[in-house]
């Protein structure tokens, strides 16, 4: 009923061309951003339920954010690109070893401390460089195969972080704690500020992807991932196409990375970026929907809230279970959830979320 | 339909002693033959005959084991396909080579990339140079959907259209890349009557308009008849007769490869 595009008509192809081509869909993200940017922060301020615990904003709204970076750069690689890699988790432990370490200063290289935005892009930029590296072998072996080898590079870099104590800066615990977070004279400490500071990551780092996704660069991915025979012929490096993907994909979960150990986790072991975040990532991009932003922040919210919320449900109706069947019940209908949504919809939630929109054009008519 | 040219143009292409084997499979034996600048040139010959592999060679993704191919003036002996495209040979495929989950019309743009110049940091921005440039290219893909007729599939993810159009999709996107010489691989394979004259009439008016050579490979004899200027008949990886149409008809070669000698 509301959701109608009658009447609007393009008149460039810059207007055709735009992000949110529909009116009504730039509304509702104008209004999603303000609330995200101005309504949380001033609702946390004034103590209005549910932002007035820390619990919401610190458990579940920003590790939700951070994955769902990652998730966004998992994407460019498996969604845009088409090149599986179960390597994730170790860029993301690059991205938050390295800014650890541009962070701290490293006298070796005669490097002072760096500020903390500086270390977390150069964070992403090592990754980025892994990444590239690590992305060689596409260029031989395809499917199944690269994401054995970049397996290899997950195993690798567990082995190196928890091994090699350089990296922690010989800290006896192996474990190591962020420094205080500051930007441009300005503190991050609370839950509110964290959240904004992981927002407007998000935000930039979205909008980025999505740019370069749907332009020159994203196109020739999408032809490298659906048909590379045929993009080689147009003129189209398979080299320049996939290692570039390797590149922007490992700098985005390279500071999705820095930013999970520095603002969500604050000291961290190498045990939280191992194989099981790797493919943490992997089904939230599955899930959520391969070759769509969008899709990322859909996949990350599966993954992430509805463990949590099948978790708090049977105490909200009143029904009294004991923890562990509670914990057994939630592997259960979360399992099989995924295995129903997969069936039902194997291009993922964002292809729901289309699906929707087309409907919600001709309700309630018939046609 | 169509006149024979008077002076016959320089080649634009020319093949010296093509031979390409897989193991002990010959494909292509000795094979010669140029394409002149502005024709349309069709390989025929009965299936197996090499046809496929000679397009192959000519745009880098076989390496023929012997001969020359001359391209513009430049000799090699064998370029890298992604080479091919940017000396501006473009190609459609016999089984439809489309990017299934993109549109019709990102995948006309994919023709576009090698053109498009602008680096990762304005695209990322998308904003000023990137964005004007994204719409110039935009505007000369429109050109070719509205040419190809295609304009109510422009946002459709071509995986969902059906065969005939994808073929016009596949030749849109070999369009957008301004060839000068463009390969077509069996273009009217399965198509119906009408689509045939569609395709004929995109095919000559590409030719004729834009002045593109054109090398196709054709089963329908009749399309092959009335638009080609010069046919090149292969049998068994060999050339048997080369010449306008109506030489080649009459060819008592071509005549026994198609229909068997008696015995």
């Amino acid at each position: 009923m509301f959701y109608r595009e009658a009447g609007q008509f393009k008149t460039s192809y810059a207007a055709d061309m735009a992000i949110f081509p529909i009116r009504q869909d730039r509304i509702a993200m104008l209004l999603l951003l303000a609330f995200a940017f101005a309504g949380v922060p001033l609702l946390a301020a004034f103590h209005v339920p549910p932002f007035n615990s820390e619990y919401l904003l610190r458990a579940i709204i920003l590790p939700f954010l951070i994955l769902s970076l990652a998730a966004i750069g998992v994407n460019v690689l498996i969604g845009y690109c088409g090149q599986v890699s179960l390597g994730s988790g170790a860029f993301m432990a690059i991205g938050a070893y390295s800014a650890y370490k541009f962070n701290t200063g490293i006298p070796g290289l005669w490097l002072p401390p760096l500020p903390t935005l500086a270390s977390i892009l150069l964070g992403g930029l090592m990754a980025s460089i892994a990444g590239i590296v690590f992305g060689i072998p596409s260029l031989r072996i395809k499917g199944l195969y690269l994401s054995v080898a970049t397996l290899a590079a997950q195993f690798f870099f567990d082995w190196l972080f928890l091994r090699v104590k350089w990296f922690t800066n010989y800290a006896p615990s192996g474990s190591v704690s962020a420094p205080e977070l500051s930007f441009f004279g300005l503190t991050v400490a609370s839950p509110v500020e964290k959240y904004l500071l992981a927002l407007t990551f998000v935000c930039v780092f979205a909008l980025g992807a999505k740019n370069l996704a749907r332009g020159n660069l994203g196109r020739q991915w999408m032809a490298i991932r659906d048909m590379d025979i045929a993009a080689e012929l147009i003129g189209i490096r398979p080299l320049a196409a996939k290692l570039s993907a390797f590149a922007v994909s490992s700098f985005i979960i390279g500071v999705a990375g820095a930013l999970w150990a520095f603002v969500y986790l604050g000291s961290w072991e190498p045990l939280a970026f191992n194989i099981d975040r790797s493919l943490q990532l992997l089904f939230m991009v599955i899930i959520g929907g391969l070759g769509t932003i969008l899709g990322s922040f859909l996949g990350a919210a599966f993954i992430l809230l509805l463990p949590i919320a099948l978790s708090q449900l049977p105490a909200a109706v009143g029904l009294k279970i004991s923890t562990a069947t509670i914990t057994h019940l939630e592997f259960i209908i979360f399992g099989s959830l995924i295995c129903f949504l997969l069936i039902k919809e194997p291009l993922g939630f964002a292809r729901l979320w289309q699906i929707g929109k087309e409907k919600l054009r001709l309700w309630p008519f018939p046609y | 339909m169509s006149e024979p040219k008077s002076a016959p143009a320089e080649a634009l292409l020319s093949l010296e002693n093509i031979s390409l084997s897989f193991g002990g499979l010959k494909a292509v034996s000795d094979v010669s033959f140029d394409i002149r600048k502005g024709e349309i040139r069709a390989i025929i010959g009965p299936n197996g005959a090499g046809k496929t592999s000679m397009l192959n060679c000519i745009n880098g993704f076989y390496h023929p084991q012997q001969g020359r191919i001359t391209f513009k003036g430049r000799t090699r002996k064998s370029m890298r396909p992604h080479e091919a495209a940017r000396g501006g040979i473009a190609r459609t495929f016999q089984n439809v080579a489309l990017f299934k989950g993109m549109t019709t019309l990102d995948n006309i743009m994919t023709g576009r990339a090698l053109r498009m110049k602008r680096g990762v940091l304005w695209q990322l921005l998308r904003a000023g140079p990137a964005l004007r440039e994204e719409i110039e290219h935009r505007r000369f893909c429109e050109e070719i959907i509205d040419f190809l007729e295609i304009e109510h599939i422009r946002k459709t993810p071509v995986g969902k259209l059906p065969y005939g159009l994808q073929k016009r999709v596949e030749l849109g996107r070999a369009l957008a890349m301004e060839p000068d010489l463009l390969l077509l691989d069996e273009p009217m394979a399965g198509m119906n009557l009408e689509e045939k004259q569609d395709m004929s009439r995109f095919i000559l008016d590409v030719n004729r308009r834009d002045g593109t050579t054109i090398a196709l490979i054709e089963h329908d004899m009749g399309v092959v008849m009335d638009i080609s200027d010069r046919v090149v008949v292969l049998e068994y990886g060999r050339k048997i007769a080369d010449g306008v149409p109506a030489d080649v008809q009459g060819n008592q070669k071509v005549i026994d490869a198609y229909l068997g000698v008696p015995r």
